[in-house]
């Protein structure tokens, strides 16, 4: 097995099982609580808006807001990081359809892998720190991931073209 | 045991591969025909409902009524509860349907023998079955009959076949560790993954592109939507208690009408990101089994070109819904149509397929089918 074709496969597996175990950690022992509190702070807002108490409206919505800016940046981080898992392990099987030098294929393979690493990482931070920080690794992630996913279509397209 | 002395393809008529994607094909077919159905009987009367009953909850703000606005908001945790486990079970049978295909890739590379990968392949296919079908049934069937204070039979057989699932994908990450500490010569060699019809490179490169255009589309919405919408989503809620404290009925009605179109509009840019991916994806898992679909080469190209067409009219239709209403809804629905087409072409071609790629295993690969 090629070094790139490595990278991408066991890369993409080890990606794909941490995603999940951090959803299943996340189910047993965050989710449950992060949906009560978006939805009973909900509530609390419209009640007390009921009953004429604006300013504990306003800190109900406040504390709506804080949990479901966590909330769906969890879910998401979950998501991507098995579905970037999936990807990886798609583009190593395929990685001989890709026309380019094996020292091309290893190193997209590496942007490719930093890139699905970094992306959620940089939004699970955001989670922790409001700072730019958090955002700059997950653009980081996201270019890394787009950069060498257009070079994998090329190499792809180059493969189609000679193969007419 | 490593069967490598046996046909390198292993896909004889029960074989774990053949198992893996027809199984997979048929639980993506199942999945979005359920997604569709879904979408046109349950999931806008769903979501009206859901509106419906925070907009009573907004009124009940505004008559000075708490108690009704904590009941309107149960009835949105029913309503969301509801259309919370459609989702899940359109979910994971695509999702099991990937992860199948995935594994009909690998079945090369694990290292087990031919009859403990069909009894992995089953394994997984029960899991993969059992776990969205307990999970659809956990709305109706409820705790009857159940032994347990919080979780009905639904619950228990979903979480059964999530179990299976499970343990079917381990033994093939162990298979798949065992083959990779094997000597060289030792390994089965795979002639599905060097094989190349015109179908393949099309649908590899169709689908990288696809999912390029889902990676731009949610790029562009973390840049320029998701801080605006999340402001605005706090903005409408803070609007519409202060108007109902402050008893400003017209007020409440337009921020209700706000907050209805953010919704809608946050639903479709991400649902036209995530299916321009998933679609992608699919059509390059596809690409690898192209060989294997037992049909003339133009057939083979035309129903790739179907696939990728559908997989592209999806996504975007999606994401005009809210300019163009039905009409944009009208096209998206084609699209899906064309994607399930496809597979089910394609589906049939791998159910007829006799073993043609080992037989001209002496002759140039993917030459004997055009």
């Amino acid at each position: 097995m090629s070094l790139g074709r490595r990278i991408l496969i066991i890369g993409g597996i080890a990606l794909a099982l941490w995603g999940m175990a951090y959803g299943l950690w996340y189910a047993v022992f965050a989710e449950h609580q992060a949906l009560e509190t978006i939805g009973g702070s909900l509530t609390s807002a419209f009640a007390n808006a009921a009953d004429r108490h604006l300013e504990s409206a306003h800190a109900s919505l406040g504390e709506y807001r804080a949990a479901k800016y966590v909330y769906d940046r969890q879910v998401d981080v979950h998501g991507h990081w098995i579905g970037l898992g999936m990807l990886l392990i798609v583009l190593g099987i395929g990685l001989d359809r890709v026309i380019f030098s094996e020292s091309i294929k290893s190193l997209l393979a590496i942007a490719a892998f930093a890139g699905a690493v970094l992306f959620p990482l940089g939004v699970l931070l955001q989670t922790v720190d409001h700072g730019n920080l958090p955002r700059v690794v997950a653009i980081l992630g996201s270019v890394l991931m787009i950069v060498s996913l257009a070079a994998f279509a090329l190499g792809f397209a180059r493969a189609r073209l000679a193969s007419k | 045991m490593v069967d490598s002395g046996t046909a390198s393809l292993s896909f004889s008529r029960l074989g774990a591969r053949r198992l893996f994607l027809l199984g997979g094909v048929g639980l993506i077919v199942v999945g979005m025909v359920f997604g569709d159905i879904f979408a046109v009987f349950i999931l806008h009367q769903n979501a009206s409902r859901v509106g419906a009953n925070l907009a009573g909850a907004a009124h009940a703000a505004l008559a000075g009524d708490s108690a009704a606005v904590q009941s309107y908001f149960q009835n949105v945790g029913a309503f969301l509860e509801n259309r919370g486990t459609k989702v899940d079970t359109h979910v994971h049978m695509i999702d099991f349907g990937y992860l199948a295909l995935l594994l009909a890739v690998l079945e090369p590379w694990i290292a087990f023998s031919a009859g403990a990968k069909r009894r992995i392949a089953w394994t997984f296919l029960t899991g993969a079955w059992l776990l969205p079908i307990g999970v659809f049934l956990i709305h109706y069937v409820g705790l009857a009959g159940s032994p347990f204070k919080s979780i009905g039979w639904a619950s228990v057989f979903a979480d059964l076949g999530g179990l299976l699932a499970l343990v079917a994908t381990f033994a093939c990450l162990a298979g798949f560790w065992k083959h990779q500490r094997l000597p060289e010569r030792q390994t089965q060699k795979d002639q599905l993954l060097a094989a190349c019809v015109t179908a393949t490179p099309m649908l590899l490169t169709g689908g990288v592109l696809l999912i390029l255009l889902g990676f731009f589309g949610g790029a562009y919405y973390a840049a320029f939507d998701l801080y605006r919408h999340e402001a605005q989503d706090f903005a409408n809620l803070s609007d519409m208690t202060s108007a109902a404290a402050a008893k400003d009925a017209v007020t409440v009605d337009r921020v209700l009408n706000e907050y209805g179109q953010l919704q809608g509009d946050k639903a479709v840019k991400i649902a036209a990101h995530a299916h321009a991916i998933e679609f992608g994806l699919l059509a390059m898992m596809m690409a690898f089994f192209q060989p294997l679909v037992n049909l003339s080469e133009r057939w083979r190209r035309r129903w790739a070109g179907i696939l990728l067409l559908g997989s592209l009219m999806l996504p975007v239709c999606v994401f005009f819904e809210l300019q163009y209403g039905l009409l944009a809804g009208a096209f998206a629905d084609i699209g899906g149509f064309l994607v399930i087409l496809a597979l089910l072409a394609m589906w049939i071609g791998i159910l007829r397929y006799g073993g043609e790629l080992e037989s001209s295993a002496s002759q140039p690969l993917g030459a004997n089918q055009t």
